[in-house]
């Protein structure tokens, strides 16, 4: 509440802000001279800043490396218990997966599924934050409990509790489905094809991620200037005018972070697909991440998972350009 | 749906009218398609396990009966796994909060050189998916004699608690208006001072819910805890695959099991989930 307050108290006099060098800042006596002051101490931040960066280049920059150098050796069984040196085999991994239909084939499984699930997450989300702007409060009520309710849900719960609404004897689902007329689910396997229970795993994941989306986009429009929107309608635009010409732009910044994040999420989902199928993915369940866990950890071929690994970390790495030049900005703009 | 179009205008203007019945309508179906799922786990957890497996499902449980509980408890131990992940995530918080705050301070209150390097690096870290770093991950814990260990899955936790710690815990300083510090600087104040009497008391809140989400995550994680830890020493989120075994699922049980690992979870999360969403949206609009 006093955030948002602040925020949106803040925002105007930024805008004209023309003090060179200052950054966006309001300028001052006082403040140049306790910004003069903090520059000077270079080594009082970096102190700061040193468990962090310490903490995070153990747990993360050796493994990262680790799995660099991984992908270009043979690296299974034996030398796991040290009885043989991994030794370097090049871009063997690499032309083994490549030429791999079967890789390819994962490859663009994950694109769809991940595209799909981002997609509807987003327009779900988004429809949900401007319906909740115009119901009732105890409506929103209800509807927030709801979804911070599932947004809270470990997702090994929620895909528990997924894989027996979708139960083929039991679940509740194929019973509500056969009460519509003409319709006769009793009995019906879901995940007895890949893409339907491919289907079930994103609307799992969805249902997951919007309240996320939901609650993130109201607390940003919250800080919609409302002049704005008065002004544009009083211009003859109408609601979509009003979204597409005001919401949007000032909620862009949100929208790609949210895009981003769920991009990367999406691309990583692991614990549903492992768990709905029983630990044991068929060929047609396979996701990026499946795979490389099955291709290093059920056939021991460490070399050969992490080079899969890797090709997921270079196929992100053009959707995190979009975001890190988002958050240089804002970077700068401090 | 022509009395919708019609009162559709006045309600616009914010005046609560005929218009908000249609969207209010609306409005419950989302709460009733998002809250089904949470729901059908409590009916299913509380009615007897025969009435679970009905074909005709009871979309009330007639009967309230905790057997479905005392038989979680039976299945595997109930209280080691929820101890193992209470001290995993404990941990996390207690070293990502304070490593993080440090950090956080050392970005948005200080200028410097390098701080732009650092602030994309610390977000890059963030991108990196989990599943690429289990192999590694696994292998450097095998070296170390920490695979198995709770201390080695709190390092690794660390991975992915400490980027989101950093960048949020900024999110919550930007907020702080520099000048409040300033103020405390000019009355005499020394720059911790100002930190410890000013911006402390005010980021507290935002302390308490980044910890909070901290602790969630780190209490809701799957994958390291099932590839690092034996089943001897299975957190709680691995502990709840006990119910799947090659002869089927028990899925009353299963939801008890569910309703105690979520219910506790849920409830932090209504307290802080506003004032996150705050801090994560004013890190994203402004500086």
């Amino acid at each position: 509440m006093s955030a948002a307050d602040t925020t949106t108290a803040k925002v105007p006099p930024t805008r004209p802000s023309t003090v060179p060098g200052a950054g966006g800042g309001t300028g001052g006596a006082g403040r140049s001279a306790v910004r003069r002051r903090a520059a000077g101490g270079a080594a009082l931040p970096w102190t700061l800043l040193a468990p962090c960066l310490l903490v995070l280049l153990l747990v993360l920059g050796y493994p990262l490396a680790r799995l660099v150098t991984l992908a270009f050796q043979k690296f299974g069984q034996p030398q796991l218990w040290g009885f043989q040196e991994p030794e370097s085999v090049g871009f063997a991994n690499f032309t083994k997966i490549l030429g791999d239909g079967e890789f390819w084939a994962v490859v663009v499984r994950t694109i769809v599924f991940a595209g799909g699930a981002v997609i509807l997450t987003m327009v779900l989300g988004m429809l949900t934050a401007l319906l909740l702007q115009r119901v009732s409060g105890w409506v929103k009520t209800l509807v927030n409990i709801a979804l911070v309710a599932s947004w809270g849900m470990p997702v090994i719960v929620a895909t528990a509790i997924f894989k027996w609404l979708f139960d083929t004897d039991y679940g509740v689902l194929n019973w509500l489905l056969s009460r519509l007329p003409g319709v006769d689910m009793i009995g019906h396997n879901w995940f007895a094809s890949g893409p339907q229970g491919l289907a079930v795993i994103m609307l799992l994941v969805v249902w997951g991620a919007v309240p996320f989306v939901v609650i993130t986009l109201s607390a940003g429009l919250t800080q919609v200037p409302k002049e704005l929107e008065e002004a544009a309608r009083l211009d003859g635009a109408g609601s979509w005018g009003v979204f597409r010409y005001v919401t949007l732009p000032v909620l862009k910044p949100i929208i790609v972070m949210l895009t981003t994040l769920s991009v990367i999420w999406d691309m990583g989902v692991f614990p549903q697909v492992f768990v709905m199928r029983g630990g044991r993915p068929e060929a047609e369940f396979q996701l990026l991440t499946t795979y490389s866990y099955d291709k290093a950890f059920v056939v021991n071929d460490y070399g050969g998972g992490s080079a899969i690994a890797l090709v997921t970390v270079v196929l992100l790495l053009g959707v995190v350009a979009v975001y890190m030049r988002q958050m240089l900005k804002i970077g700068e703009v401090e | 749906m022509s009395a919708v179009t019609k009162s559709a205008a006045p309600s616009r203007r914010g005046r609560p009218g005929r218009g908000r019945l249609g969207w209010n309508l609306l409005g419950l179906l989302v709460f009733v398609a998002a809250g089904f799922p949470v729901y059908w786990m409590l009916n299913t957890a509380f009615k007897p396990a025969k009435d679970a497996i009905d074909p005709d499902p009871h979309f009330f449980p007639g009967t309230f009966t905790l057997e479905n509980f005392s038989r979680a408890f039976d299945v595997a131990d109930f209280w080691g796994p929820v101890g193992r992940s209470l001290v995993v995530s404990l941990a996390v918080v207690l070293i990502g909060i304070v490593v993080g705050m440090l950090a956080a301070l050392a970005i948005s209150r200080f200028a410097f050189r390098g701080r732009k390097i650092v602030i994309v690096g610390i977000l890059a870290v963030q991108m990196v998916p989990l599943v690429a770093m289990i192999i590694p991950v696994f292998l450097l814990l095998n070296d170390l004699g920490q695979y198995d260990r709770l201390t080695g899955l709190i390092i690794t936790y660390l991975t992915f608690i400490l980027p989101f710690t950093v960048w949020t815990l900024r999110g919550f300083i930007v907020n702080i208006p520099r000048e409040l510090e300033e103020a405390a600087m000019v009355d005499g104040c020394t720059r911790t001072g100002a930190f410890v009497r000013v911006v402390f008391p005010l980021l507290a809140p935002g302390m308490v819910a980044t910890s909070v989400y901290g602790f969630i995550q780190a209490w809701n994680e799957y994958l390291y805890a099932l590839m690092l830890m034996s089943q001897q020493n299975q957190t709680a989120t691995v502990w709840l695959g006990n119910f799947t075994t090659k002869h089927g699922t028990e899925y009353a049980p299963m939801m008890a099991g569910a309703t105690m690992m979520a219910v506790p979870i849920v409830i932090l999360f209504l307290l802080v989930q506003r004032k996150m969403a705050a801090g994560l949206t004013a890190g994203a609009v402004k500086g």
